[in-house]
């Protein structure tokens, strides 16, 4: 692993986001919009229903899902954005290592989801006095559980984008979506039948959002739930590397590198 | 002779079709071949293969001594490659996509580099411009900046002409002749232009449907088959060869 290589291509996005100002909508603008139609929705059902709750079971949701869902999508999109610039073959033919270039992604990832989640919890507290850090110390285990979900989602797209070239684009925009109705986002996990609740209990995900209902409703962090959220993590981080290992042999094999671009 | 490209019983089969059939070949530094062949030949595909992009159905191929694509990393760092094909990201600054690649070839001093690059291919006039308002000309100059960056040993080149008008190409052979002279650098270069690879080539490989049909100093095998040009031999041997070709 190269530091410098990874630094190279962090350099190149941080390029464009010096000059190109749509850039920045992801960071800024739908999440913004988000935290606007949740935050006073939830606002009208507090006082409405009389429950105070609504609010940071909404809005802690929102802001932790968005943390999943754009530290994904902060993946995929710097990849296919590889692929519409007709860049891949020039990176594909210097000494970058794949492991490099799933670094570099991954860290982008973070910094943007860094920069997004301040704004948020700053736009949340400042326009609801929701102050996200009530969630207390159980916010960084938590965190991470999306985190690493959302990198492992994140590389597997970027593999079958490898696979599939361009025309899987949609997939890149849309399979982290196909996590916020089964992940237990939103409500809890007793609302789903049964017989689907063990399935569903095999996403982090799932166990994030419980755990985050436990805390904000006063309840402590489970601490064998977050042990289960790390182990669910490393084993679909290290199952995502191996579907990347795979999908990108099986490029070689098919000449897609050489396609890759049109 | 130190031999830099070797390459044995290369084969690559797409979905059953052989694009590379059973080639056989091998280059000694400081030459200069142009890889010649009619669309479909299968030139990308063995630059592919040479650059450890496209794994080999069977055959070996040994660049600079290296097994590939298993060392195709430790390879890579040593070779470059250019193509009207590929393309430097359109919306950075000629100077940032430079600064960018020097650091994944991890080039000492990359400012000094970038400006030894610009003055020699000529792009300081727009070295600050925005990489998607260039020409086609300025572009593959720009190109060929990123692919000495590294001061590659072999150069893999992908049609590096074949956006561009006489003049641009003129100019772009100018100076890969010059680079070439100066660093003993070894140039693998596909075209289907003829006075482009009379120009530049020092040896040409010609293949179609996958197979090697000639190797040899351009002259040397034109003459074989008593033409005048590589064109005219082109043609003539392009033709003989397709199926069902009217004699
Ligand atoms: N990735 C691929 N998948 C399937 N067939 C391919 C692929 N790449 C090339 N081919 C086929 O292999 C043959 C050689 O292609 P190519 O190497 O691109 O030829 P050239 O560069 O000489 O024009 C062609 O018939 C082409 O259609
Ligand atoms: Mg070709």
């Amino acid at each position: 692993m190269s530091a410098r290589r990874i630094g190279a291509l962090l350099l190149r996005h941080l390029y464009v986001w010096r000059r190109h100002w749509p850039a920045w909508t992801d960071l800024f603008y739908w999440p913004l919009l988000d935290l606007m139609v949740f935050g006073f929705l939830a606002t009208y059902l507090a006082r409405s229903q009389n429950t105070p709750m609504f609010l940071g079971l909404l809005l802690g949701a929102l802001i932790l899902w968005d943390l999943f869902f754009r530290i994904q999508q902060g993946i995929s999109v710097s990849f296919l954005q590889e692929m519409w610039t007709r860049n891949l073959l020039n990176l594909f033919v210097s000494p970058l290592a794949m492991t490099e270039f799933l670094a570099a992604m991954m860290l982008f990832g973070l910094i943007k989801i860094a920069i997004t989640a301040t704004m948020m919890a700053a736009v949340a507290w400042g326009l609801y006095e929701f102050d996200f850090f009530t969630l207390g110390p159980a916010l960084w285990p938590l965190a991470v559980g999306v985190i690493v979900f959302g990198w492992a989602v994140g590389t597997v797209v970027t593999a079958i984008l490898l696979r599939f070239g361009p025309s899987a684009e949609t997939l890149a925009w849309s399979l982290a979506f196909l996590f916020q109705p089964f992940g237990a986002v939103f409500y809890p996990l007793s609302v789903f039948p049964e017989w689907l609740r063990p399935a569903l209990g095999l996403l982090p995900l799932t166990h994030v959002f419980e755990a985050m209902r436990a805390v904000l409703g006063g309840g402590g962090l489970d601490a064998g739930r977050i042990a289960w959220i790390f182990v669910l993590d490393a084993v679909y981080l290290v199952g995502a590397f191996a579907v990347f290992a795979v999908m990108f042999r099986g490029s070689m094999a098919r000449g897609a590198l050489l396609k890759a671009q049109d | 002779m130190e031999t830099v490209i070797d390459v044995q019983h290369l084969t690559k089969i797409f979905d059953g079709n052989p694009a590379v059939a059973d080639v056989s070949f091998s280059v000694t530094r400081g030459e200069v071949v142009g890889f010649l062949g009619p669309n479909g030949a299968g030139k990308t595909t063995t630059i592919g293969m040479l650059l450890g992009v496209v794994s080999p159905t069977s055959g070996a191929i040994r660049v600079l001594d290296r097994p590939m694509p298993r060392f195709r990393r430790e390879v890579l760092a040593r070779v470059n490659f250019s193509s009207p094909y590929v393309s430097l990201p359109n919306n950075l600054s000629v100077r940032e996509n430079l600064t960018v690649f020097s650091h994944l070839y991890h080039v000492t001093d990359p400012p000094r580099r970038i400006r030894e690059l610009a003055a020699l291919f000529g792009i300081e006039p727009y070295l600050d411009r925005i990489t998607r308002a260039l020409s086609s000309g300025e572009v593959a100059r720009v190109n060929l900046a990123k692919a000495f960056l590294n001061d590659p040993e072999i150069l893999f080149l992908d049609e590096p002409t074949a956006a561009l008008d006489p003049d641009a190409a003129d100019q772009v052979r100018t100076q890969l002749r010059r680079m070439q002279r100066e660093r003993r650098l070894t140039i693998f270069c596909t075209s289907h232009n003829m006075l482009e690879v009379e120009r530049l080539a020092t040896r040409v490989i010609f293949v179609h449907r996958g197979r090697i049909l000639a190797d040899g100093p351009p002259r040397d095998i034109v003459a074989a088959r008593g033409k005048a040009s590589l064109e005219e031999f082109f043609v003539s041997l392009a033709r003989e060869t397709s199926d069902g070709a009217a004699s």
